[in-house]
């Protein structure tokens, strides 16, 4: 029998082939780099990343001079990302629920405003959504001299935003600690919660236990701390402002773009999830004598979280990804310190490699997680 | 018989009033509990506070087609930058008397998806009558056969490119992501594996990366002395990004076929190809046209990343004429000008995706 008619045969043959097709064009473009880079006397490898920077970042959340290394620079990108980004994540989260629910309302005017926000915002390319926030900045807004002023403590001006924040004490760090100390102490309470209710059938509040636990016990820590109530406001000092906390406009319109463009899909994918659980099973729960918000809880999340969640997370992680198009207005994101590394330097392969294999580790974590989840919440069948 | 109630014996209650007409309408709709009733009032406060003003901006205060000058008076919206700028907005750097031959490409490609939306226009001549279409308007835009004068590619910008980027990105993307798909599928390790890391590897990284690698790397990768334009550039790098969407999308519809079309097709004798390209593939692509819809709508969108590249599409072109001087400033009407070209394209697609899925759900 000729090898072409035998299955097995033929099917090695065939990934051999594939294998030297993907080889030879790895070698043929890796050959031509290497000689181009020779050619034009290219540096090759992760050694400038030690080198010093020389470029100031107009943002961060850790010290950083241009004296400082590339390394260390794109680390405060990253950061920087990861900033945005999950502010952006928690607000697109609240903000996509309300529309959700808001075009669902029997409200004939609130749902057909909230149809009309999912469509208008979900068809405008994110970047012009971004250019047109950033620009109403320096179009619109006033100088800080005749800053608005919409709120105490508020000031909204082209400079940016402004907003009075309690002056640094080692309470919060405190405060920190006892919040997160509560959320340990929630899970452990829900865990025996639900032990004792499949034990015994008997019920705890636990909503209200952990609310109270959740907010107590970092007050009470605020208390026991001294109850610091210093303020640090902002205040007009010759052009600019000091003090308070400032958002700068570049971070503003990016947070404002990508939330408002996230949060029309994020309504979607809400809208779908709770029609995904029919009518009927509010009603058996409801006649099985279920308050509203055991029907809530126990009956409606648990269905419609398994269907929001998957898609949820991928917008998520288009929030992400799409929080590179800070580099388009200017806010020191990792791809935007990376470019300016990249054109510094001149090493483009070893810069584009980083970003991508950076917003590769978030996906590849992400999805790891996710299908953690669906696993741990997929129907179990009997 | 004789004890049938005469239905007609009966008189003809009306509702009462308020169950009908407007203010049962009203009732029901706006005003059916206190917390409905309270939300609708302070969404009408909201709507009263934001719409009249916008309105008086937009199109009372506003000019329309007058010199920069006058705009500087003006206390509305300056839409003249709209008339006194569209042809750069939409054709960019192609030459000025030479315009017809994209704006014809453009009434081309809107009416063969205008013609392409009618599902019983499915058929072999309308593939066709796509490459036609799509080789003429390659034809009219660079020129240089018939006695059309040749136009570089570097001149192409603005609205064309945009539409040229997401049009031919998906046209091309296509094929090599049914590849993808059909890879991910296989039964064989290696290509298996391969298309799974591509697949993963390009979904992963923002479009953004691949813009990068094809405007800065992408040239260190061709041998000495050989250079291709930054439009194909970009061009290439939404192919590649786009194949990995689409892969996904077909390998749903390619999961949605029952094992017997496979059976039966391996019954009939067939091989692996003609399994394929005669029982499978035909319905599985049928299944996902409207998700790939939704990817060119994203595809559309996405074209205007290359603003980042420099690439003068359509968001670029209004950015540069928001740089000169007379028209320094009005970027709130440019931008809305450029929110409703966009707009129009991804609502009338993803309106159409919608009808589609109705219509397949329907299953007529």
């Amino acid at each position: 029998m000729p090898f072409w008619l035998d299955p097995k045969k033929r099917a090695i043959f065939f990934q051999f082939i594939t294998l030297c097709m993907v080889g030879l064009l790895a070698y043929y473009l890796t050959s031509n780099t290497i000689h181009n880079l020779k050619r034009q006397n290219i540096a090759t490898g992760f050694g400038f990343l030690h080198k010093t920077s020389s470029f100031e970042i107009g943002e961060s959340l850790i010290r950083y001079s241009a004296a400082n290394s590339y390394g260390r620079a794109l680390i405060v990108g990253a950061l920087n990302t990861l900033y945005v980004s999950s502010i952006g994540v928690i607000i697109t989260i609240i903000l996509g629920t309300i529309i959700g629910v808001a075009r669902l309302s029997s409200n004939w005017l609130v749902s057909k405003l909230a149809a009309i926000y999912i469509e208008v915002f979900q068809d405008i390319p994110v970047l012009l959504q971004l250019f047109f926030w950033y620009s109403l900045f320096y179009t619109t807004l006033p100088t800080p001299r005749q800053a608005l002023h919409p709120l105490p403590g508020v000031y909204l001006c082209n400079r940016g935003l402004e907003i009075a924040v309690p002056k640094a004490d080692p309470a919060h760090g405190y405060m920190a600690i006892a919040f997160l100390a509560g959320c340990i102490f929630v899970y452990l309470i829900r865990r025996w919660a639900k032990k004792r209710r499949d034990r015994t059938g008997q019920l705890f509040p636990v909503f209200r236990v952990s609310l109270a636990i959740l907010v107590g016990l970092p007050l009470v820590t605020w208390w026991l701390a001294g109850a610091p109530t210093a303020m640090s406001t902002p205040k007009l000092v010759g052009f600019n402002f000091t003090g308070g906390k400032n958002f700068s406009p570049e971070f503003i319109a990016l947070l404002l773009g990508l939330v408002l463009y996230t949060a029309a899909f994020v309504a979607e994918v809400v809208r779908a999830g709770i029609q995904a659980v029919s009518k009927g099973q509010t009603e058996a729960a409801m006649s099985l004598g279920l308050r509203p918000p055991m029907v809530l809880n126990l009956v409606i999340l648990p269905q419609a979280l398994r269907v929001i969640i998957p898609p949820l997370t991928s917008q998520m992680l288009n929030l992400t990804k799409n929080s590179t198009l800070a580099v388009a207005i200017g806010y020191p994101d990792f791809v935007s310190v990376a470019d300016t590394t990249i054109n510094q330097t001149g090493q483009a392969i070893e810069g584009v490699a980083l970003i991508m294999v950076l917003y590769l580790i978030f996906s590849l974590l992400t999805s790891a997680i996710m299908n953690w989840y669906n696993k741990k919440a997929a129907l179990v069948e009997r | 018989m004789a004890n049938v109630i005469q239905p007609s014996r009966i008189e003809e209650i009306k509702p009462p009033v308020v169950h009908v007409g407007a203010i049962g309408w009203l009732k029901t709709n706006l005003f059916n509990n206190w917390f409905n009733s309270v939300l609708t009032v302070v969404t009408i406060l909201f709507l009263l506070k934001t719409v009249p003003p916008f309105i008086r901006w937009a199109f009372i205060d506003s000019v329309w087609n007058t010199p920069s000058q006058a705009c500087r008076h003006a206390t509305g919206a300056c839409w003249s930058i709209i008339p006194h700028n569209y042809r750069f907005i939409i054709f960019g750097f192609f030459p000025y008397n030479l315009q017809w031959r994209p704006l014809l490409a453009m009434i081309i490609l809107f009416v063969l998806l205008f013609f392409s939306q009618n599902r019983k226009h499915w058929k072999k001549s309308l593939a066709y009558s796509w490459i036609a279409g799509l080789f003429i308007m390659w034809l009219l835009l660079k020129g240089g056969l018939f006695g059309l004068a040749s136009v570089d590619s570097t001149q192409w910008g603005g609205l064309l490119l945009t539409l040229l980027l997401s049009v031919f990105g998906l046209t091309a993307a296509y094929p090599l992501g049914v590849v993808l798909a059909l890879g991910r599928q296989s039964k064989l390790p290696t290509v298996k594996m391969l298309s799974i890391v591509y697949i993963e590897a390009i979904r992963g990284v923002p479009l953004i990366s691949l813009l990068f690698m094809a405007s800065i790397i992408f040239p260190l990768f061709l041998p000495e002395g050989v250079t291709i334009n930054k439009i194909l550039r970009a061009q290439i790098a939404i192919i590649l990004f786009t194949a990995a969407y689409i892969a996904e999308v077909v390998r749903g519809g390619l999961q949605a076929m029952v094992r017997g079309q496979y059976e039966a097709a391996e019954s009939l004798g067939l091989n692996y190809y003609q399994t394929m390209r005669l029982i499978i593939l035909p319905q599985a692509l049928k299944i996902v046209i409207p998700p790939t819809v939704s990817i060119l709508i994203s595809a559309f969108k996405d074209t205007s990343l290359v603003v980042i590249i420099a690439l003068y599409d359509l968001l670029k072109t209004t950015q540069t004429v928001l740089s000169d001087p007379r028209w320094m400033g009005y970027s709130r009407e440019a931008y809305i000008f450029v929110s409703i070209i966009y707009f129009l394209g991804c609502f009338s697609m993803s309106n159409y995706s919608r009808k589609l899925e109705k219509e397949l759900s329907r299953g007529d």
